[in-house]
This record gives C-alpha cells, structure tokens and sequence, in this order.
C-alpha cells in the first residue's frame, strides 16, 4: 500500500475504531475523533516531506483493477495541487474536529462519524486519477454533508440541507454525462474502456464535442464552487451548518469545484477551455461573483450569512485566475483556494465562537465586544486582516497573484476585479466594527468570557500556516509551479516558447515575483 | 414440423414445468397435508425447494448453451427459446420469487391470511413470467401474460377482509383485462399481417414491409401500448398506485418488480428482436412514453404521504429508466436494461421489506409519518432503508448507480443527448422525494411506531437485499460479466 493510500483510507479505519465505541462514551468518542483528524494530518506528512517538487507528474501513484470490464480503476495519486489541497482537508478536519467539543453534545458519535466519512470523501475526491472513482468520491461527500446541516445545523437546516443536495446532485449528474462522454470517445478511437485522465488526455474530439462536455462538467464544478448564477445554494447551506461544517464546506468543499476545472477542464478539453467564448463567459461570471457577492456582503444583517457570501465573492478570484490561463492565474488561484480555506475557516470559526456564546447571528446583537474579549478581537482581526488581503498575510499573496495573472491576459479584467478588493476590505472592516468596537450596548454581551484555551488551540494552527503563506509562500509556488506549467501548456500550447527564458524552478517569473517581493 | 416433441423440448420447457408442478402441488397440499394454520410455513420451505430445481434446471440450461457454444436452444417448433437472455431474466425471477416467499410468511401472520395457495400462486405467477421471458410465439407469449396477470389479480386481492385490497385488485383486473384486449388484438394484427404466429416469421415478414403501412403502426401502438400498461409505464399507469397501495405489500414488491421485468423481457424481445427494422416508428412512440414517465413518476412522487404509493410512482420512473435503455437499443442498453432489472429486484424489494418488517397489528406503517424518528427506535431498519434509497436514486457506491451508469452510457452511445440529460436531472428530483423518507427517518421526532419484532424470514431478506445492493454497487465485475456474456453471447 502506498502511503498515499494509507493517508486516504486513514479516516475510514478511524471510522470503522469509532462506530465500535458505544455510543454513551462521549468523551471517549471526542477524543477518539480527535486523536482520528491528527492521525489523518500525520498520515499526510511522509508525502509531504517526500513530495518531489521537481517532478510535475502524478506521484505515490497507486493503481489496482476495480471493475475491469468498464474500464474503472482505483488509481490514486497527487501533484502539488492536489497534494496541498489534501493538506488544507487534513488540517480543516483537526480544526472541525477540535471546534466541536462543546458545540455537538447530541448524536455525538453519529456526528464524529459523518466527519470522518465526509474526510474521506474529500481526500478521495483531490486524490483520485479516474475519473468514475473521483465520482464516486464526490458523491460520497454529499451524504454526510447532507447529514451534518439536517441534524446539527440551524433553524432552517432542512431546507438548507436538501437544497444543497439538490443544487450539487443535479451538476453531478449532468457532470456524469460529461465523463461518460469521454469514456465513449477513448472507446471509439481507441478500442480501450478507461477513466483513467492520463488516457482521456490523448482524446481528440471534436470541437463541438468538446464544448458539449465542457459545459456538462461546468455546470457540476460551478454549482459546487459555486460560480454566480449557481451560488444559491451556498448562503443557506453555510449559514445553517453547524461550525465545523461550514468550516468543511468553506475550507474544502468549494475547492472540489476549482479543483475539478483544473484537474479535468482544463487539460482534458484544452481547445474548449481557450475559446473564446468560454473564457469570457467565464471570466464575467467570475467578476460578477467577485463584485456581486462582495456587495451582498455589505447589505447582510447576518454575521454568518456575510461570510458565507464572502465566499463566493473569493472563490470568483479562484475562477478568475484560473481562467486567465497563464502561469500566475492559475498558481495565484491555488494559492488562493489555500488561502480562502484558512481565512474563511477561521472567520467561520470566529462566528461559531460569538454563536455558541449568544445563540444568535444577528450583527446587531452584538457591539464592543473588544472590550470583554481581547483574544477573541485579536484573532478575528488577524482573520479579517487576512480574508481582506492585507500585504504579509496570506490573502494578499494569493489575491495579487491572480490580479498579476488576470492583467496578462487582459488589463480590463483586472481592473473590473480590483474594487472587489476593496469591497472586500470594506464589508469585512465594517463587520469588525460594528461587532467588536463601540460601546457594549446589550447587557447581554458585558459577561462574555473570553476564548478558552481549546479555542485558541483550533485557531492557532490556521494563524500559524496564514503567516506562513502570506512572509514565504515560495514552498507553496514551487510546489505547484511545475503542475500548473504542465496545465498551461497543455492548453495553451508553447506558451513558455514565447516567453523566454522557460521557466525553471530557480528564476521562474512566479517564484522570483512574489516570493522575492517580501 | 414432422416431429412435435423432442426431448429437447422438454428441456427447455424444464423450469416451467417444475414451478408449475411444485405450485400445484402446494394447493394440493396445503388442503390436504397442512391443513392446520400452524403448519403453512412448511409451504415456504416446499416453495423454496421448487425454486432451488427451477434454479437448477435454469443453470443447467445455462450450462448446456456454454458447453455446446450454441447461443439459443429453440424448443416445440420455434415457439421457445432458451437463450442468455431468457436464462438472465429466469434467474432474476427465481431470486424475485424466493425473495418474496420468505418475506411474506410474518406479513400474512400480522393480517390474519395466512393461507397455502399465496405460495402455490407465487409459483405460477412466475411460471406465466417464464413464457414471458423465453416465449417466440404469440399464442404462448399471451397464454404467459395471462397466466401471470391473473394470478397476480388474485394476489393483489389476497387480503379479503381489506376493503383496499379489495378495490386494488378490481382496478387492477378492469384495467388490466383492457389493456390484455389491446395486446391480444396487436398480436391478431401482427397475425394477420405476415400469416404466422412464430416471432422469426413475423420479423422476416415485416422487414418487407414499408414503414408507413398503416395496418403495421396499428399492430405497433396497440402491442405496445399492452405491453406498456404491464410495465407501469406512463401514460398507461394509472392502476399502479392504487394497485401497489392496496396490495399486500409482498405482493406490491413482487408486482413491482418482477412483474415489470417480465413484461419488459417481451417488450425487449417485440421491439429489438422482431420490430427492429421498424425501429423509426416505434422510437418515438417510445420516446414519449419514457418522457412521460419519468416525469410523472418523479413530480407525482414528490407531493405523496403513502409510502407505498410513492414507491409505486418512484417504480413508474424506473420503468422509464429501463425503457431508456431499449430506446438506445445498442448492446450496452440492453446491458443496461438487465442490470437496472436485477439491481431493482434487490433494491426494491428490500424497501418494501422494511415496510414489511415494520407491520405491525393494527399499524398500517404505510404512512411516511409513521416512520418518524426510526433511526432512534431500530437503527439498523433506518439504515437498511437508506442503503436501499440511496440505490434506488442511483447514489454510488450502490447498485443502483450500476444500473444508472449503463442507462445514460446507451444513451451518450447513441446521441441521444436531450433524453440524457432529461433523465439526468430527473435523479435529481428524485432525490427529494426519497430523501424526504431518508429526512423523516434519521431527522423526525421519534412517533408511535413500535421496535419491528425480528423474524428470521426478515432477516434472510434484508441480507439478501442488503448484501447484493452494496455488492453490485462496490464491485459488480461478476454481474456485468454474467449478463455480459450471457445477453450479449
């Protein structure tokens, strides 16, 4: 078994250890799930230290024949890409995990359980190189999703949690279609069933065909970024979770989304990724994300509803890079994906915190709360600081790398996307305002205590990693360089030809831009 | 023509014969051996034993195709035939059948009508479903449709006391003795227009015929709309959930499924086999009816409260799924239709079982409410129809996504996008409705139910559903390449 299998089917052995303890040991069960998140994160860390940044292949590459006659494998293996979004999965889950100590007292262990399987589900979906596998991994997610907001979500959770499943069910199915149109295709020219993504990417189609499956695997990775119109799913869904959920679905679940354009889009329908037509469609759906949500940030009542529109005015920066198609969207957009999973986790978090605390959202609950709570008030300033894109911190790298990008391919385009920026800053400042300074005008707010030593303990490791992407993010870039090359490459071919001198790891333009600039 | 009987013959008709002899054995005996209540579960066992030697002869049949390499065996003058397809659907309905014969004894307990001749009429239902599968020749295709569709008129009716039982099976018989009227009088054009009852005939007779001869798109519509209004499909549904609801529900499991995958194996055999250079005529024809179904099925479903009327209207959609395949009509849709059938017959079946676990003296269970709160009162209940929800809406890793898989993978084959994605989103829909039990189940408060009393019939049942739907579902290797090669040979 390679150790990229053992750091995939960890959560499920954990699983399987938990559902054997019964159910009235609480406390056993939450430290069990806790030890269960870390053992994850340290099942991750031998690929993490033997990663070879050199190589822009698939690595730990694993492959064994699941049902031969179709042509479906279980074929496992990363690339920077996928590698550091399994990381943030791994990381985001120690921080659900932890998080939810005091907040799930009820079904405790089917709560674990359905965090567990829902880990597993994620890092399936970054892991998988075939592509019926990476489907059934990505419809694994939904279940247990579906379960966390309908038991242990807010008021609204059953309407919240079944229109997420519909909303994603529905893009999956038509994605479906998609991926068997490929299979069809490697079928006829070659006379070869397989899902396998290093086999797709020999298919040549036709144009038509090509735009066809494009917009049947978009609609099931923009419904799930989600892209502006798909994204009205999201308000409800991240504002009804519990904590930990939305913290999943912030950090990790809208990355399955970009991941997808990046893994299968993009290389597998390279004429249809450059057209002309698609990219600006795009393109003006990723701006109208990147405006459109931060205005509807600024008009929110809701603390949680305002971050959780945050999210889709930051996933059409990720979108934005990415269908900008050079080397600095795409790496910009990575990293930002990183970036908005931290961020966004701990403003989450930040909410959760005030939640279990007054059991109620509405920003105008709440007023001085700096006065009561000083650690509380520094943390979220560090994760406003940081979803706003304030120059050291991560934010900033990843939105100036995609706006870098963005200017390359066209000048207009990074200017529409810039006041998002600065809407950004303001909702998110404007939030910080109205709940942390002032007076403390409710009576109810004058004896909060301030964040306990478990609480710091979730938040620490999302500052820690947030200081360390926004002073050296260059481990980051080079991680991801040589995958990102490969994509633009591939659709856009000799594009590196063009641009003397080719980048190498030492002075590519990425590396040397932002990593040298600080 | 020479010579009426061979001994081949009696090979072929094997299965039958014994499953009719071990059902009239059992009315015999239920009078005469077993007369006391007390002593009916021994018919299961005998009912069992009939299934085993119809599953041997089936597997010797199979046998004998493989060894010999010969891909048919026709019998009595063409009007048999035992090939892959026959032995597939014959398998599928012995497991139907068995499935059904252990699942009922406790539900025919809790009703008080608990008699021998329920067992003696499974076994002849699926003796009618055996000609429906291997039949070549009119006259024996009908007589089988019959046979099957008059047993089942009784089954249906099988609670007498139950004034719905009651209602079902006279909706059932009325519309069923109309649509019989439809088909027979296909058949009599099919008859009239090539002089020959034999299937080979009929298809060698209409390939010379132009497409637009209007005797032969009468034939056409009126034995699909026959065979139509047996699979449940829409518009010709409208028994179905007054039928399903009121039938005791073993017997609505059976109906549903292998009642539907018996008619579909004639309707298979009708349009691919002997219609297919008409293709151009009834693909449309088709077409609509699967639109309709799907869509009638799925929005219907959505806004129900009686569980097994919304199964009933969930099945209505699957018969659309399954006839998606038969419109495509290339090898994989044919795969398709084979393996969503078998997979319905475990996934199916096992929902209904847990109804039929849940019943209750004096609890109806049939009402969604009912099973508020499930989860905390017999978890594994609750879990088990969840497995078997996921499946029926096509989630992977279930069996059903199998089955999904090979529907839309036809139609992609075939370029037949808008009904692709027509069918695509209708899972989507889908999902609501059967979530909406999944929501009520784990989510609910908990109601009145009471914990469902565990009987051993039960509990083969549910590990016979349970283990093939996840089996299919996690590795189907075995299945895909039995019906590969044996539908496919």
């Amino acid at each position: 078994m390679s150790p990229l299998s053992l750091a995939l089917w960890t959560p499920a052995a954990c699983l399987l250890v938990l559902l054997a303890l019964p159910a009235a040991q609480k406390a056993a069960i939450k430290i069990w799930a806790n030890v269960s998140a870390l053992l994850g994160l340290a099942a991750l860390l031998p690929l993490l230290l033997r990663f070879d940044k050199s190589n822009g292949g698939f690595q730990f590459v694993e492959r064994a024949e699941w049902i031969p006659s179709l042509g479906i494998q279980y074929y496992v293996g990363v690339d920077g890409i996928s590698l550091l979004l399994m990381a943030l999965t791994a990381v985001t889950g120690v921080v659900a995990t932890l998080c939810s100590w005091d907040a799930v007292n009820e079904r405790v262990k089917q709560y674990y359980a359905m965090l567990l399987l829902l880990q597993t589900g994620m890092l399936g979906v970054f892991a998988s190189l075939d592509f019926i596998l990476f489907y059934v991994f990505w419809e694994l997610v939904l279940v247990p999703m579906y379960f966390l907001i309908g038991v242990w979500g807010g008021p609204r959770r059953l309407y919240a949690a079944i229109k997420f499943f519909l909303y994603t069910l529905a893009g999956s199915v038509l994605m479906l279609l998609g991926i068997l149109t490929l299979y069809f295709q490697h079928w006829t020219q070659f006379g070869t069933p397989t899902f396998e993504i290093d086999a797709l990417l020999r298919l040549s189609m036709p144009f038509w065909m090509q735009q066809w499956v494009f917009w049947s695997l978009f609609i099931g990775f923009a419904i799930k970024v989600p892209m502006f119109p798909f994204h009205t799913w999201l308000p409800d869904a991240h504002t009804e979770a519990p904590t930990a959920g939305s913290v999943i679905l912030a950090a990790v679940l809208l990355k399955m989304g970009t991941y997808g354009f990046l893994r299968f889009s993009l290389p597998l329908l390279p004429q249809a990724s450059v057209d002309r037509t698609i990219v600006q469609v795009l393109v003006a759906l990723s701006i109208v994300a990147i405006l459109y949500g931060a205005l509807v940030c600024l008009m929110q009542q809701d603390w949680k509803r305002l971050v959780a529109y945050s999210s889709v005015s930051h996933l059409g920066f990720c979108t934005l890079g990415i269908f900008s198609l050079n080397p600095n969207g795409i790496a910009g957009s990575v990293i930002q994906q990183l970036n908005h999973g931290i961020s966004t986790g701990m403003l989450f978090l930040i909410v959760g915190v005030a939640y279990e605390r007054r059991h109620t959202r509405e920003i105008s609950e709440y007023s001085g709360l700096a006065h009561r709570m000083p650690l509380f008030a520094t943390v979220f300033a560090f994760a406003m600081l940081s979803s706003a894109g304030l120059p050291l911190l991560n934010g900033f790298v990843g939105e100036f790398t995609i706006l870098q990008g963005a200017f390359e391919a066209n000048p207009v385009w990074a200017g529409l996307a810039v006041p998002g920026v600065v809407l950004g800053a303001a909702y998110l400042l404007w939030l910080y305002q109205r709940t942390m300074f002032g007076e403390i005008t409710n009576a109810k707010n004058a004896l909060l205590p301030d964040l306990s030593g478990r609480e710091l303990a979730v938040f620490a490791p999302l500052i820690v990693w947030a200081l360390w992407i926004g002073l050296y993010p260059k481990p980051y870039f080079e991680m991801i360089e040589r995958p990102v090359a490969k994509i633009v490459e591939r659709v856009r071919p000799g594009y590196f030809q063009e641009r003397q001198p080719v980048p190498i790891l030492a002075s590519s333009p990425i590396t040397s831009q932002s990593g040298g600039s600080r | 023509m020479s010579q009426y009987y061979t001994p081949s013959d009696h090979f072929a008709l094997l299965p039958a014969l014994l499953l009719a002899l071990f059902g009239c054995s059992i009315l015999l005996l239920d009078f005469f051996a077993l007369p006391q209540p007390r002593q009916k579960r021994w018919l299961i066992l005998f009912a069992m034993l009939g299934e085993t030697f119809a599953g041997v002869a089936l597997y010797r049949q199979y046998r004998f195709l493989e060894d010999q390499s010969l891909p048919s065996l026709r019998a009595f003058s063409d009007s048999l035939v035992i090939d892959g397809f026959s032995i597939f659907f014959n398998a599928m309905f012995v497991a139907a059948a068995a499935l059904m014969a252990v699942i009922s004894y406790r539900y025919l307990e809790v009703e008080g009508e608990h008699h021998g001749e329920f067992y003696g009429l499974v076994l002849m239902a699926q003796c009618g479903m055996f000609f429906l599968a291997s039949g070549t020749e009119l006259v024996t295709l009908f007589i089988g449709l019959e046979l099957m569709a008059v047993t089942f008129y009784v089954l249906v009716g099988f609670l007498r006391s139950d004034r719905r039982s009651n209602e079902a099976a006279m909706k059932y018989l009325l519309l069923g003795a109309f649509s019989s009227g439809f088909l027979a009088y296909g058949f009599s054009l099919l008859y009239a227009l090539s002089g020959s009852t034999r299937l080979t005939r009929i298809a060698a007779d209409l390939s010379q015929r132009p497409a637009s001869d209007p005797l032969l798109l009468l034939a056409l519509v009126t034995t699909s709309v026959g065979l139509l209004f047996k699979v449940g499909a829409a518009p010709f549904h409208m028994w179905a959930p007054d039928a399903y609801e009121g039938a005791p529900t073993p017997v609505t499991a059976y109906l549903s499924v292998a009642s539907k995958a018996a008619s579909v194996a004639l309707l298979v055999r009708l349009l691919m086999g002997t219609l297919d250079s008409h293709r151009v005529s009834w693909e449309p024809l088709l077409s609509v009816a699967v639109v309709l179904s799907l869509t009638i099925g799925n929005l219907s479903a959505l806004s129900q409260t009686n569980l097994k009327r919304l199964l009933a209207f969930s099945s209505i959609s699957h018969a659309g799924y399954v006839l998606l395949g038969l419109i495509a009509g290339n090898r994989t849709g044919l795969m398709g239709i084979s393996v969503y059938l078998l997979t319905y017959t475990f996934m199916n079946t096992g929902a209904f079982l847990v109804l039929i676990a849940l019943r209750q003296k004096g609890m109806p269970g049939d009402d969604i409410d009912e099973l508020s709160g499930l989860f905390h009162r017999s978890p594994v209940h609750a879990l088990l129809m969840a497995l078997f929800l996921l499946s029926l809406a096509g989630i992977p890793p279930t069996a059903g996504f199998i089955a999904k898989y090979y529907i839309f993978l036809s139609l992609v084959e075939t370029g037949h996008y808008a009904l692709a994605i027509a069918a695509a989103l209708y899972v989507a829909v889908s999902i609501y409705y059967y979530f909406r039990i999944v929501r009520t189940m784990f989510l609910g408060e908990p109601g009145q139910l009471l914990p469902a009393i565990p009987g051993w019939g039960a509990r083969l049942g549910f590990l016979i559903t349970a283990a093939a739907t996840l089996a299919i579902g996690l590795y189907p290797e075995p299945i895909v390449q039995f019906a590969g090669t044996s539908l496919l040979r």
